[in-house]
């Protein structure tokens, strides 16, 4: 009746039950986005939507904006736009390793039971809407807010200081947002590691450092790579965090994306944009195998 | 260095406690903060007057958080079992199925949503559903969110096929099951538990979205978090605060349900 392996279903059958997956996503998040990379060629309409003819504005638009009269006159404000929003990615990143790392190692000393709960509790704020738990530091930070108060209340301070609306509460809001991103993966691989490997290196004399270095950093990582790629590609995109807690007076790439849609009806902008982060985001994937089989096969 | 090294235990290295103690409060205290503020009956939000229920009331009698609500409510229930039973049978097919040329492709198709950027995802489904000229508010927020729910629900079904192994579905059919019997009496019985949990988590995420519903949704069909979002944009209110921990204790329910569903099921 089946064909191959016994405990197989016939491929008919699979391309059927899988159809539905490929068929929804597929059409609905795939061909949207091949719209999408063609908009990014074509010119904007004025009223929202694209015309033709197919140019190549919308990208050459991040170095150069038309003048009234519409010559093109170099402007790097697009430009520092994504490079801010690239450097806080990257911090975001940083910041959410040198944390996530060892707090994974935390919890992977612990006992099974012990694991299970702290493991627990890093994963529930991702199930929490963004939304709430980015305006929770909205309520600490602003000029009324908690830590203002507390602050003036001790006679530490004689004025609010302006905790909110600049980098450093973007920074803030993001790090919160996607560290348990960074913890699991890193997790994950450490709870595979041999505790023999780690007490026989420590019976011949390696320090902590050391078995660090040559045990518990090669074997985890491919869960730093996923974990790296988990924060900065969600980080790079965001919209909440800069819109609340920077107060979207300076712009990141979500915002300005968001924008193109919306109050500046720029489609092929928006669009250009939008293909220039998935790319920065998707490439990572594609040298993928080799990243993670250079940590892998070290003996 | 020193060689006293060896006798002390590796797994203790001093400092960890306390800093996942610290990274704990860090990711608990601004919940805790905003739960106790939407408590304080006074107008003004930071300084502490009375307990009070007094803004959770004035949420229940706005109509129009009661219209967005329920808006969620519709699009997380279709979108959740609609995700819910595609995944089934695509977690059937990619862990039961025939060798397929395309598997490794069609494995990262179904993870899409999970990569690519939320707010690519949003405008592109925007451009999408606009080219198409759909008009429906609510089944534009309905198929965008099947389509990020599936990776969700696909997750703890196809981990738990991958456990459970192919051993009694085997036996099943040495004693002559056929197809269908085989699927009513020992793959989804023994697949209950984490259909459920798949279930759960898809509604839950669908639930919390914000950012492709802000881009999707049309003045009719807001949804929830997207008109709390507009209420912050207006300042920080009393309001703000009762809607958003109502929201937040409604995820916490789910998603410890769903986790506790999803853990029961490895034990069995």
């Amino acid at each position: 009746m089946t064909d191959g392996g016994e405990s197989r279903l016939s491929s008919r059958r699979t391309v059927l039950l899988i159809a539905p997956a490929v068929l929804l996503i597929g059409t609905f998040m795939l061909v949207p986005m091949l719209i999408a990379l063609a908009y990014s060629f074509m010119t904007a309409d004025p009223y929202g939507g694209v015309t033709l003819p197919f140019t190549l504005d919308a990208y050459t638009q991040i170095f150069y904006q038309r003048d009234f009269d519409g010559t093109p006159v170099y402007s790097n404000d697009y430009l520092f736009i994504i490079l801010r929003s690239v450097w806080l990615a990257v911090a975001t990143t940083l910041i959410c390793l040198a944390l996530g790392l060892p707090l994974a190692w935390y919890i992977v000393c612990q006992s099974k039971a012990r694991q299970v709960v702290l493991l627990f509790l890093v994963t529930l704020p991702f199930w929490i809407n963004t939304l709430i738990r980015t305006y929770c530091w909205v309520l600490i930070l602003r000029s009324e807010g908690l830590s203002n108060h507390l602050l003036l209340h001790l006679g530490i301070i004689a004025d609010p200081l302006p905790f909110l609306y600049n980098d450093g509460a973007i920074l803030l809001g993001l790090v919160y947002t996607f560290l348990p991103f960074m913890v699991l993966p890193i997790y994950a691989n450490m709870e595979r590691i041999e505790p023999l490997s780690i007490e026989a290196a420590f019976d011949l004399y390696a320090g902590r450092i050391a078995v660090f270095r040559r045990i518990v950093w090669p074997l985890t990582r491919p869960g730093v790579i996923v974990g790296v790629m988990l924060v900065f590609a969600p980080a790079l995109g965001s919209f909440l965090a800069p819109d609340l807690l920077g107060g979207g007076k300076k712009l990141l790439i979500g915002s300005l994306i968001q924008m193109q849609f919306t109050s500046s009806r720029n489609w092929p902008f928006g669009a250009a944009l939008s293909i220039i982060i998935t790319i920065a985001v998707l490439l990572p994937l594609v040298f993928w195998p080799r990243l993670v089989g250079k940590g892998g096969h070290k003996p | 260095m020193s060689d006293r090294i060896r006798f002390f235990d590796w797994r203790r290295t001093p400092g960890l406690g306390p800093l996942t103690v610290v990274v704990l409060l860090f990711l608990y205290a601004p919940l805790v903060i905003l739960v106790i503020y939407s408590f304080n009956g006074g107008r003004t939000v930071t300084i502490w007057e009375e307990f009070s229920f007094r803004w959770f009331v004035r949420v229940a009698a706005n109509s129009n958080i009661r219209d967005a609500a329920l808006n969620s409510i519709i699009v997380a229930v279709t979108a959740s079992v609609a995700a819910t039973l595609i995944s089934l049978a695509g977690a059937i097919a990619l862990e039961r199925g025939a060798a397929l040329r395309w598997r490794s492709l069609i494995s990262g198709l179904v993870a899409m949503p999970l990569v690519v950027p939320e707010i690519v995802t949003a405008i592109t489904t925007l451009v999408f559903f606009s080219a198409l000229g759909m008009q429906n508010g609510l089944l534009k927020l309905i198929i965008a969110h099947t389509v990020f729910c599936v990776p969700f629900a696909l997750l703890p079904i196809r981990a738990r096929l991958r456990e459970m192994g192919p051993t009694y579905e085997e036996a099943a059919r040495d004693l002559y099951a056929s197809e269908l019997k085989l699927l009513q009496r020992v793959t989804l019985p023994l697949l209950a538990p984490a259909i459920a949990s798949g279930a759960v988590l898809a509604f839950v995420v669908s639930l919390d979205d914000f950012m492709i519903s802000l881009m999707v949704s049309s003045a009719g069909s807001t949804t929830l978090p997207v008109y709390i979002y507009g209420m912050m944009r207006l300042g920080v209110t009393p309001e703000v605060n009762a809607i958003s921990t109502v929201l937040l204790g409604f995820s916490l329910i789910l998603v410890v349900t769903g986790l506790f569903i999803g853990r029961r099921s490895r034990t069995v």
